[in-house]
């Protein structure tokens, strides 16, 4: 039986229905304290003076910290920008400033009310408008000296500055016969993993610590502790309870140096968990991006140039924005061959809550932007907008700006699946509800699944079960249910004989993370790589025992080795593995280790500046058709029915393959309708899901149909790339696509929200 | 702590002492006194779901219930659905149907369905999305576990 390609129930699924699933919460140690925080209520200002007397003499305290008293250094993805307690001064309302651990959570609260901080007010820079102008203040004074990972133009609030340049832009406007240039608006968006963001931090009697937190790398949280810290990375173990959610917020530091910080103060296990509105308010968020786009094509419809000029808000630090802004600039041609392509961004410090890794990473905010144009350069030549893209979609043997190449033609095969799953040719005929209006609307992207490095190891017990370990953390999509049915399937044994072993940076091989959808690509590969080698020692003892020759034999299902032709002539994994493990040769260990290593730049065709990823690669395609239905009297949209296709190679689980993309589109409407982030000069205005929306089951379409295309990628595992972002890239602008071809107007700004849309409709009665 | 007393609830079929504060919630006395930690903590005001309970047969959130109040009710928590290591019908909906992604706002999605499956043995996916609107998910979208609902109320009515 095939393991692989099977709707297999999760492998968690059992312990999460009975609620036996423990997640960072629902962790406890003996005589463990309670973490709780102080934030800034400036949005900029000098720390003048801390007088912590009061909370320390509250009876329950044990520690207070203030960030004179955390030693270490300073952290952060691209730019070391960061401490882990505001130091000096506070860059945002919501930073944390000092932080106390109590013997319960509420003396813990009560204690940092009582801390007397004294604050010296600073003149706030709250938008890249504010931190662009002469004179303004600086959010890091010590900006251009703080280290990067690559080079980049910065100084002033400037961050970071990337560059893309291909073909010959300025040339290229005069062969075009129509020509968009728009500007564009998008956002903040909150990722609502319904688990807050919270840590567990305990010491061992020789100072180690190990460290339990709700996180997308064990090996990321081990990584900024000790930068935090100033402590060798063999000081510290992370491991993961269940992660309740993750989209980016749980892929770089969050609550747990502040609260291994306490633990080393204390010498006793804290944990640290935060409210809602402290996830709301300290954690990170989705950029807001601001975009003049410019998009040229000739009568025909061939794509002939596009020039992408990005201005992004930082927040008060770097975290994951260099790669956030490099990634959506790079990805800002989208999936279509036009040979003239310019993408510049700048990406400016500002004094508000840092924005970072949001599923999409920078895609949906420049896919808005580009699929709205596209929909207004079909309509503008009179050219279906299906037949627009798949005049210009990328195939297998192109490549993508900078020259990484494609290797399938899943994105014309997605466009063939929506269009058909759709029913698009009977958008003209689509009957309306009295006083609304109803189209289908479309959009496409491309996403990556192809970063940075991994591993795994494959071990064989006695009795010829199976341990994986693969350090790659389950936030709900699914890998641990899905490595193990790659691990399953390559030994042609049943899924119910591989054990996996929990990510831990003391046992388990490096993950980089579960972020970039990489998880089944590149974890994938490298259980399949520790599976060969787990295969090429049985079989070595195998032929040994058989007394043939190691080509002679062939894997049979069930965990067995036999001579290819003979077959009574065989031996069980368990037999070897004995043998292994008491006679000869020693236990059976398969490891495999990978980074992928295809350069995205060719230099010679494409002109770059401010890169933040030198290599990355393994392109999966996308199209969605959305049913839109608008309210003439509130100007409400809804999505009535929506398609996805979403080329992923090979599902190694179908199910979960629907799962991601459901909830990714959902998490898109979201993104396209209704969240929004507010802020009321410095301060956030709807830290609560009271007053910061997202879906309920009375605000998604009944019918979400997932389009599984199989392209198979030459190198994933059984043909495998990723899943996890691509579904919310293109929703918001088939939604806006849809609302432009109900109502001939055309929001460029999101979310679409009901007084957007009908102030625009109010505004432009006869709109074309 | 002040006005601190012992009360004995009824949790999951038995009668269990924990001590509360005229403040104290059903959830804070779940967790961190009877180690029952299916019930998650995800907004602690009433919005997310999370934290539901079924108390008798009403489906309340379990962070806005204070515990003092509820002596003499049955409550029954996630814990309380697998009984004998048995799942119920819908337990398996969910984990054979695709409805479990992260898991952390599975406990109280089961509880509110639980309810309204006893009310309604076989409810419309409308009626399943109006009994859900309380529990929020950002994993799944919810069409998977509308689906699992529909399909576990289908599988008890055939039993």
């Amino acid at each position: 039986m095939n393991e692989v390609g099977r709707n297999l129930s999760r492998l968690d699924g059992g312990e999460k229905v009975s609620g036996r699933a423990a997640y960072v919460a629902d962790l406890y140690r003996p005589g463990m304290l309670h973490g709780a925080i102080l934030k800034s209520p400036h949005a900029h200002a000098r720390i003048v003076s801390y007088d912590t007397s009061a909370a320390l003499q509250l009876p329950g305290v044990a520690c207070v910290l203030t960030g004179e008293d955390v030693s270490g250094g300073k952290f952060g993805p691209f730019i070391k920008d960061e401490h882990v307690l505001a130091k000096g001064k506070v860059r945002f309302a919501g930073e944390a400033v000092c932080i106390v651990a109590a013997e319960d959570e509420e003396t813990a609260r009560r204690a940092t009310q009582l801390i007397d901080v004294t604050y010296d007010e600073l003149p706030a820079v709250l938008s890249p408008k504010e931190a662009m102008a002469e004179g303004a203040p600086l959010v890091h004074e010590d900006n251009a000296a703080n280290f990067r990972v690559f080079e980049t133009k910065c100084g002033g609030n400037l961050a970071w500055e990337c560059y893309f340049s291909e073909g010959d832009v300025d040339s290229a406007w005069a062969t075009c016969d129509v020509i968009v240039e728009n500007e564009f608006e998008t956002q903040a968006q909150a990722h609502v993993a319904i688990e807050p963001c919270g840590a567990l931090v305990e010491v061992d009697a020789h100072g180690r610590l190990s460290i339990w937190s709700a996180n997308q790398s064990v090996f990321r949280v081990q990584a900024n502790v000790c930068d935090a810290l100033g402590l060798p990375m063999s000081r510290i173990r992370c491991v993961t309870p269940r992660v309740g959610g993750g989209f980016g917020n749980k892929m770089e530091m969050h609550v747990q140096g502040m609260t291994a910080a306490l633990a080393l103060a204390t010498g006793r296990a804290v944990k640290m968990v935060l409210t809602r509105e402290e996830d709301f308010e300290l954690v990170r968020l989705r950029h807001p991006y601001k975009m003049r786009v410019r998009t040229g094509a000739r009568g025909d419809g061939m794509l002939i140039a596009r020039e992408v000029e990005a201005i992004i808000d930082c927040g008060a630090y770097g975290d994951d924005s260099p790669g956030v802004m490099g990634f959506s600039l790079w990805m800002a041609r989208g999936p279509y061959r036009i040979a003239n392509f310019r993408s510049l961004g700048r990406l400016y410090y500002t004094n508000k809550l840092r924005f970072g890794a949001f599923r999409g990473f920078g895609n949906p905010q420049v896919t808005f932007a580009t699929e709205t144009q596209l929909d207004e350069i079909a309509a503008r030549l009179g050219i279906d907008p299906f037949d627009l893209r798949e005049r210009n979609a990328v195939r297998a043997g192109d490549t993508w700006v900078g020259g990484a190449p494609i290797h399938s033609d899943g994105f014309v095969k997605c466009l063939n699946s929506a269009r058909r799953a759709s029913h698009w040719e009977r958008r003209h005929q689509l009957v309306a509800a009295p006083s609304r209006r109803r189209a289908l609307g479309m959009a496409c992207t491309a996403h990556i699944c192809g970063l940075l490095a991994t591993g795994a190891i494959v071990r064989l017990l006695e009795d010829g079960t199976v341990v994986l370990n693969t350090g790659a953390v389950d936030i709900g999509q699914g890998s641990d249910t899905v490595l193990p049915q790659i691990c399953a399937d390559a030994l042609r044994i049943p899924v119910e004989r591989v054990a996996l072993a929990s990510p831990d940076t003391d046992g388990s091989p490096f993950n980089w993370g579960t972020t970039a959808s990489r998880v089944t690509y590149m974890a994938g590969r490298a259980v399949l790589g520790a599976a060969d080698a787990v295969i090429n020692k049985i079989k070595e003892h195998a032929a040994e025992m058989l007394e043939c020759g190691v080509s002679d034999l062939e894997l049979r299902e069930g965990g067995r080795v036999g001579i290819v032709g003979v077959p009574q002539k065989e031996v069980s994994f368990q037999d070897v593995s004995l043998r292994a493990h008491w006679a000869v040769g020693g236990p059976i260990i398969g490891a495999d280790s990978l980074i992928y290593n295809k350069p995205t730049i060719d230099p010679k065709r494409t002109v770059v500046s401010g890169l933040p990823f030198p290599q990355i690669g393994v392109f999966s395609f996308n199209a969605v058709v959305c049913d839109v239905e608008i309210d003439e009297a509130t100007g409400k949209a809804t999505v009535l029915e929506a398609w996805s296709a979403c080329d992923i190679g090979k599902a190694i689980n179908p199910m979960s393959v629907e799962g991601q993309i459901q909830g990714g589109f959902v998490q898109g409407l979201g993104f396209a309708l209704f969240e929004e982030m507010v802020w009321d000069g410095p301060r956030i205005v709807n830290p609560s899901l009271m007053d910061y929306k997202i879906a309920t089951t009375l605000d998604v379409p009944d019918r979400i149909h997932p389009l599984l295309i199989e392209d198979p990628e030459p190198d994933g595992p059984f043909g495998a790339k990723g899943i996890g972002e691509i579904p919310i890239c293109s929703v918001a602008p088939a939604i806006a696509n849809g609302i432009a071809a109900a109502t001939s107007v055309r929001l460029r700004k999101l979310p679409l929200t009901p007084e957007r849309i009908l102030t625009a409709i109010l505004e432009h009665p006869t709109a074309e | 702590m002040n006005g601190e007393q012992i009360v004995t609830l009824a949790v999951n079929g038995r009668q269990r002492s924990v001590r509360t504060t005229p403040m104290t919630t059903l959830l804070t006395v779940l967790r961190d006194q009877l180690f029952l930690t299916g019930a998650k903590r995800g907004c602690n005001q009433g919005v997310c779901g999370a934290c539901t309970i079924l108390v008798d047969d009403q489906p309340v959130r379990g962070c806005l219930s204070l515990a003092i109040n509820l002596v003499g009710r049955a409550i029954t928590t996630v814990e309380g659905l697998t009984q004998q290591g048995e799942f119920k019908p819908i337990q398996q909906a969910f984990q054979e149907g695709g409805a479990v992604q992260c898991g952390f706002c599975t406990s109280g999605v089961l509880i509110s369905t639980w309810a309204l499956l006893r009310q309604n043995p076989r409810p419309s996916a409308d009626q399943v999305r109006l009994a859900l609107s309380g529990n929020l998910c950002r994993c799944s979208g919810y069409i998977k576990i509308i689906e699992a609902v529909c399909r576990a109320g289908e599988r008890s009515r055939h039993e």
